[in-house]
């Protein structure tokens, strides 16, 4: 097999004013990424392609885009998964405005990131005195694994195609994060009279949430959003009985682990 | 000319990785009003891609560790040409700076006991790193950009405004300190996203920018590290420290060609990762070097019980410092020993359960699977040296981060030279961040707070920094030079170009020929870059961007090239193979960079004299209570004789 080829591309080329796709044929060898493409188009055909990226190794969350109208990170894409012959379309994350090209203005989750009221240290206990068991920090450490690239909240449906919901809706990014501080086995908030589960449902939008696991399925890190972190925290936020979804939730759950 | 945009702030700090967020929120909360100004989005620093661990002697796992030890370990690993009072903070100081970061909201992993658990690494005496997996950069980061958020929610609370006192400057780019005199009077600034120039004011500038890896062809470094940082404290009259100090990481990944250089954590070594080559032999055992014979097991047995027994027995020479393991792969692969892709093999699936290399080396796991289709569970790892730090950087006072003759101008983290001498421990990186972070954010707030007058921004400045930063838009049909008339040069080739010199000729080994050969084509590209050209417009334009980072890149990539064509010794990040022995005479021995035309010396295309000047400098002897941590026998392998006796 020969380890160079030709290959087609669309990439979205535009600005807030509006845009296109653009055409390109681009080599591809050996092991390549959707990114290193990208990064083949700047050098030769179009140095001014605008795209975030930063690691190159799946850790920054920087790269995000819609490869094929599947919202991924163009650094963890290999060239192998697709057909040679396909033509491989790039486009910017649709749920976030277009500032350039491949580049959305993110605001948003800086935004809803500013509205979670963070971890609360303990009365009394001083720098160094922290003592917390393995088993008790696994699951926040699991949210804690995020690397913030929205593709999560890109494809969560109650934003996608309903701006209107942004205003109260965290997104499952910020959701978890208040998981994983209700989690936190230190964390004091509600000595101060904050209840993080209670927030969660009526100031974070959990409510909107019908687990359709959408977000689950593209985290590039694999945390199970819906499962581990939504999901537990609807069961913490309501009886149980007065919401239909969180008993359909529990099915869904125990068919998984089962399956 | 240009209208620009000016604000007013006490502090601005350059950079938003470990060190500039930790600055940043030392200034705030010393009551100075702090800007803070990276090129990435907020929470993306390189910083999230160290992965081993943060050094810190808590004691944790072996009760034996403190301080002193940590102290020690850091000047062998530095062979001695550590600035040792930066060692000396860098050590005590390191555990409360991981205990805050639990009150902050860090999630460490846990000992038995439910203390923060600490890992090996090489070159550490003891379990030292504090650790999150293998991803304990992202945990860094998001816990100083969780602590952030939390400073601005209090802002929020009382002004009403989150960004009253502490604000982020996201995507954007410093290209010039600016100065009132010899003091510090802001910075000017360009939006990646509109192109727009802006100006801070600011008494105080902390820089924070990281590293030059970018300078070469094989790294582990993202796009960011161009060496902005350094170049900016060139510019602005601070002379920078011992920049032929690069580290090459010894494990990179080698294939597939697109993610070479991508990094192989260290943990896959201190967790019991061993390197083999072709033959299947453990090659490490013969090249432990006499400074470190006492301190390295003699045979495989001996190496493997220390796993279970550090206490009778001695460390695997795997965890050897990392200029010693990249010295070896290099050499066996030279040696015709190599793996397929010209790599050695570093082989963990022999040695843990396919469970416990999952829950310990998660991402390398997920790294290799996904990139290479290499199940590092069932097979070995093919790995090589990429280049991954500099201990070189700007010249700092130990206590104060204060860079040396321009009042006002901080540095901390990796632009910071000194506190690694020539090679920097794993571990050591994210421990530094937050101690000199720190320190530089409170002498920042300090010195901005006790300023009778404040600095004025001069307007004729402002107006040749945007006209600087305008050039490669009106790259051709330029006039002013003799190159008129000739199409402009693409960026990305141009770097390409300077990534393959400094790569071949100032890489891991060098040579006296090869690196004036490479200071002759950095000449040459740097007259090639003054037409660097691009097309389009300002807004979020990569090929601009590229073309204002080159100057940063061959300024400093001439200063290492210059500094290593100067020190006629090998020693840890240096290696001559013209000058293969480490010289005790040369330990004491600065060599310190400085532009060579202050006004304006970017036009020099002269390859011999260049636009850098080097001076000598003889360092401080160590202090005799630190020195008295060190048994005599090892002193003599370091210190001269007259040193000795002083």
């Amino acid at each position: 097999m020969s380890s160079s080829y030709q290959a087609r591309f669309k990439v979205w080329r535009g600005d807030t004013g509006g845009g296109d796709l653009t055409d390109f044929t681009v080599e591809v060898n050996e092991g390549e990424v959707v990114l290193d493409i990208i990064h083949r188009l700047q050098a030769t055909q179009a140095p001014d392609l605008a795209v975030r990226w930063n690691c190159k190794a799946g850790k920054c969350g920087s790269c995000s885009a819609e490869i094929n109208g599947r919202p991924r990170l163009m650094c963890m894409t290999r060239m192998s998964v697709f057909d040679r012959e396909e033509t491989i379309t790039v486009t910017p994350l649709r749920a976030f405005p277009v500032v350039r090209d491949l580049v959305t203005d993110v605001g948003f989750n800086y935004d809803k990131a500013r509205q979670v009221p963070s971890f609360v240290p303990p009365e009394g206990l001083l720098p160094g005195e922290y003592r917390m068991m393995q088993e008790d920090v696994d699951r926040a450490q699991e949210f804690r694994k995020c690397i913030e690239c929205f593709l999560c909240q890109d494809t969560c449906h109650v934003v996608r195609d309903h701006e209107e919901n942004k205003p109260a809706f965290a997104g499952p990014r910020f959701l978890m994060r208040v998981a994983e501080l209700d989690m936190h086995p230190l964390d004091a908030a509600a000595d101060t009279g904050l209840d993080r589960k209670r927030t969660a449902q009526d100031e974070h939008g959990l409510g909107y949430c019908n687990i359709t696991k959408c977000c689950t399925e593209v985290c590039p890190e694999g945390i199970k959003i819906t499962d581990n972190a939504l999901i537990p925290l609807k069961e913490r936020a309501v009886d149980r009985k007065y919401d239909p979804l969180v008993w359909l939730g529990s099915k869904i759950r125990r068919r998984s682990s089962a399956g | 000319m240009s209208v620009v945009d000016h604000q007013e702030w006490d502090v601005v700090v350059v950079g938003a990785g470990g060190a500039g967020l930790r600055a940043a929120v030392e200034a705030r909360e010393r009551g100075a009003r702090t800007a803070v100004i990276c090129k990435s989005l907020f929470g993306k620093a390189h910083t999230v891609m160290a992965e081993g661990g943060i050094a810190a002697a808590m004691g944790n796992v072996n009760m034996g560790d403190n301080w002193q030890v940590h102290f020690r370990d850091t000047l062998r690993g530095g062979k001695f040409l550590n600035q040792w009072r930066m060692a000396e903070l860098h050590a005590q100081e390191a555990p409360d700076r991981v205990w805050e970061l639990e009150t902050w909201g860090a999630l460490f992993d846990r000992t038995k006991d439910g203390r923060i658990s600490q890992r090996n690494f090489g070159g550490h005496e003891y379990p030292r790193l504090a650790h999150v997996g293998d991803r304990t950069g992202l945990e860094l980061i998001r816990t100083l950009q969780q602590k952030i958020v939390s400073l601005q929610q209090e802002d929020h609370r009382e002004t009403g405004d989150y960004e009253s006192r502490l604000k982020v400057f996201q995507e954007c780019t410093v290209t010039r300190i600016l100065k009132d005199g010899s003091r510090v009077s802001g910075v000017f600034a360009y939006e990646r996203e509109t192109g727009r120039f802006f100006v801070l004011r600011a008494p105080a500038v902390v820089i924070a920018t990281g590293g030059i890896g970018k300078s070469f062809k094989v790294t582990s470094n993202s796009w960011e590290y161009t060496g902005d940082g350094h170049a900016l404290a060139l510019l602005a009259g601070a002379p920078l420290l011992n920049m032929e100090f690069v580290q090459f990481h010894p494990t990179g990944m080698v294939w597939p060609p697109s993610v070479k250089g991508i990094l192989v954590t260290e943990s896959v070594r201190g967790d019991g990762g061993v390197l083999r080559n072709s033959e299947g032999k453990r090659f490490m055992f013969d090249y432990i070097p006499d400074v470190f014979k006492e301190k390295y097991a003699e045979s495989e047995d001996e190496g493997d019980r220390w796993y279970e027994d550090p206490d009778h027995n001695r460390r695997p020479p795997e965890l050897l410092p990392r200029d010693e393991v990249a010295r070896a792969i290099n050499a066996e692969v030279k040696a015709g020993r190599g793996s397929p892709h010209g790599g050695v093999f570093l082989d963990v699936s022999t040695r843990m359960p396919a469970e416990v290399i999952k829950r310990r080396l998660p991402s390398m796991y997920h790294q290799f699977k996904e990139l290479a289709d290499v199940d590092i569970t069932a097979e070995a790892m093919e790995v090589g040296p990429t280049c991954h730090y500099v201990m070189g950087g700007i010249a700092v006072d130990s206590d104060t981060a204060a860079a040396r003759g321009v009042p006002g101008l901080f540095a901390a983290g990796e632009v910071a030279g000194g506190m690694h001498g020539s090679n920097r421990l794993g571990g050591n990186s994210l421990s530094d961040l937050l101690v000199f972070g720190r320190r530089a954010g409170l002498h920042a707030a300090a010195y901005a707070a006790e300023l009778s007058s404040r600095p004025v921004v001069d307007d004729t400045q402002v107006d040749s920094a945007a006209a600087e930063a305008l050039r490669p838009f009106s790259a051709e049909g330029q006039t002013a030079d003799s190159e008129a008339g000739r199409p402009p040069e693409n960026p990305y080739t141009l770097h390409q170009e300077l990534q393959q010199a400094m790569n071949d000729l100032v890489g891991i080994i060098r040579r006296d020929g090869e690196m004036r050969e490479a200071l002759e084509r950095l000449a040459d590209l740097r007259v090639r870059a003054r037409r660097a050209g691009v097309e389009g417009h300002r807004q979020f334009n990569p090929g601009w961007h590229l073309s204002l980072d080159l100057r940063n890149m061959l300024l400093v990539s001439e200063c290492v090239a210059r500094a290593a064509l100067e020190r006629t010794e090998s020693r840890g990040g240096h290696t001559r193979e013209d000058h293969p022995s480490m010289e005790r005479e040369w330990r004491r021995i600065n060599l310190l960079c400085s532009l060579t035309d202050p006004t304006d010396g970017l036009a020099a295309t002269d390859p011999v004299r260049g636009q850098i000047t080097l001076t000598r400098e003889t360092t401080e002897p160590v202090r005799p209570d630190l020195l008295a941590l060190f048994e005599k026998e090892e002193l003599v392998k370091y210190l001269t004789e007259e040193e000795l006796y002083e």
